[in-house]
């Protein structure tokens, strides 16, 4: 197993009294993709949303058990949250561009870090756009609002964003699910390209989707974590029974 | 059979007359602006029979009962409104988005509850309550503070027109606010944004034309404000030159002289030629802002 990015032990988490995640305990490889599969409800995006702290935004939320993000406890006092939400981008999952410019779009995290120098920013939006396979699309204007771009372009165009702000790691909460099968391809081929640089963890409902591009695969059912491991023995000679009926199709 | 089918005419009837009740009821309010309009603009324009625009428009000196020589120029009383208008937005502005901010984005639930209603509440008080608290409370301290004979003048009146549109201003303004999805702002704060940076970077720009309306829509109600601007402006026809000077905004000069006119003759005319000309300021105010901020909620809602 490569080297531990971030490290999850004990996790309990509660909205109000509902117990959402229970005693949940994984790490998760650096440069690899990790994807997270189950039914609906089983809590994976409000797992992924626990790793870069989203929850906090939640009122109700409540959490014991401990995230170590590159050796860090990321619930310790001394955690800047937005210091670590700049490490562990998200890309959601709906496509949601900011009803700006394609440019400001992705120069929104530089900016927010303080980058003003105009031939910079232009670099930037260049390079995360020509990453993400969408620099020759609109290199045209990229002064035209995002929001005028297909789906499959916004959600790429989300991901130059998170790109662009640098980040070790990215969670992608069903990033493909409002998406059209080559929107999706294009995706996952992205995914295939960047994760020598990003880690990613992407929650799917699609486990086709996660066979053909995580290494890892995590099994969640009712807000447990039923197996974890190489995507390949989940898939094809999974341990738990539950498992096989869920990738089987037994439900789901 | 029969009576089954007598049953079915009369529901039908029943149905038209409901329904032709309620379309006539929204005519009629179409039909009162309407009216209303014809009447002024009727009565209105005759003034300019013997009135030049150029007269109208461009001269200082309203006097029209001067024996010989009456001057018609309301150009002092309009730097009156809009001394005071803007005066009130200059003042009720950053307030009121401060606390549309405050309100949608940073406040508890309780908080929101409680203040929401309390601010909507400045709205309920009559006008002339408001004028009483300037008279007696209000321009003694103004007057006080910049030394002063009189603190009935154009910055007592801006402060108390701040206060009657700040319901306005609030209450649009935050409703915007709170339209703005909440996906642009888990974006945001997921990039590592803090809450005033999703505030200044995030919701702001997203729903900066919709608090561009509410803040023309206060600006029309200050701009038609009559009886607290009667009882605090000071009401002097001389052009004003600072904030500091008493001034007579076109609402209260009709207010004050109409009650003098001989009906029909040209100042009545004149004055009704003002009300045309608030009616159409008002009028263009309130439709622009209504159109904005139809625009932003389809924007914010695709």
């Amino acid at each position: 197993m490569p080297k531990n990015i971030i490290k999850v032990e004990n996790l309990n988490l509660w909205f109000k009294n509902k117990k959402i995640l229970k005693d949940m305990s994984m790490e998760i490889a650096e440069h690899e993709i990790t994807s997270i599969i189950g039914p609906s409800g089983c809590g994976k995006s409000t797992f992924i949303r626990t790793l870069n702290r989203m929850n906090d935004l939640i009122p109700t939320c409540r959490i014991t058990g401990n995230i170590f993000y590159e050796n860090k406890n990321i619930f310790s006092p001394g955690i800047d949250v937005t210091n670590l939400r700049r490490r562990v981008g998200q890309v959601f999952q709906k496509p949601n561009p900011f009803p700006k410019s394609i440019f400001e779009n992705v120069a929104f995290g530089p900016r927010l870090y303080g980058e003003k120098n105009k031939n910079k920013l232009n670099s930037l939006v260049k390079k995360y756009l020509e990453r993400v396979g969408l620099w020759e699309e609109v290199k045209e204007n990229l002064n035209r609002n995002a929001l005028s771009l297909s789906g499959g372009q916004q959600q790429r165009l989300c991901i130059a964003r998170v790109l662009a702000a640098e980040p070790k790691v990215m969670l992608m909460d069903e990033p493909c699910s409002a998406l059209d099968p080559i929107s999706t391809a294009k995706i996952e081929d992205l995914m295939q390209k960047i994760k020598n640089d990003v880690t990613i963890v992407i929650v799917t409902h699609n486990m086709q989707q996660a066979a053909r591009v995580s290494q890892f695969t995590g099994f969640f059912l009712m807000g447990e974590l039923i197996e974890y491991g190489k995507t390949n023995d989940i898939f094809t000679k999974p341990r738990c029974k539950k498992t096989e009926d869920y990738i089987t199709g037994r439900f789901g | 059979m029969r009576y089954k089918m007598r049953k079915m005419n009369w529901q039908k009837t029943r149905e038209n007359l409901i329904k032709i009740f309620f379309e006539f009821s929204g005519i009629i309010s179409i039909a009162v602006l309407a009216g209303i309009f014809i009447f002024l603009a009727f009565t209105g324009m005759q003034a300019f029979k013997e009135i030049s625009f150029a007269q109208f428009f461009l001269e200082k000196e309203w006097n029209p009962t001067s024996y010989g020589n009456p001057q018609w120029g309301i150009l002092a009383m309009l730097a009156g409104t809009a001394y005071i208008s803007l005066g009130a937005l200059i003042i009720a502005v950053p307030v009121g988005i401060a606390t549309a901010i405050y309100l949608a984005e940073i406040a508890s639930p309780f908080m929101r509850e409680t203040l929401k209603p309390i601010i909507e509440m400045i709205a309920a008080i009559p006008s002339v309550v408001l004028g009483l608290f300037g008279l007696i409370f209000l321009a003694p301290i103004v007057s006080a503070l910049f030394n002063i004979n009189s603190g009935l003048n154009a910055l007592s009146t801006s402060i108390l027109v701040a206060i009657m549109t700040l319901p306005t201003i609030v209450s649009i303004s935050e409703d915007i606010i709170r339209e703005v999805p909440r996906e642009y702002k888990e974006a945001a704060f997921a990039m590592g944004a803090t809450r005033w940076e999703v505030i200044k970077k995030v919701v702001i720009p997203v729903s900066s034309s919709g608090i561009f309306a509410s803040v023309m829509l206060g600006l029309g109600r200050a701009i038609g404000e009559t009886m607290l601007v009667l009882m605090v402006a000071g009401n002097a026809r001389a052009f004003p030159g600072s904030f500091l000077d008493p001034v007579r905004p076109l609402t209260a000069n009709i207010a004050i002289e109409i009650k003098e006119v001989v009906s029909g003759d040209l100042h009545y005319q004149a004055l009704f030629a003002t009300g045309l000309i608030l009616f159409a300021i008002t009028f263009v105010i309130n439709l622009a802002s209504d159109i904005i901020i139809h625009k932003q909620l389809k924007k914010l809602k695709p």
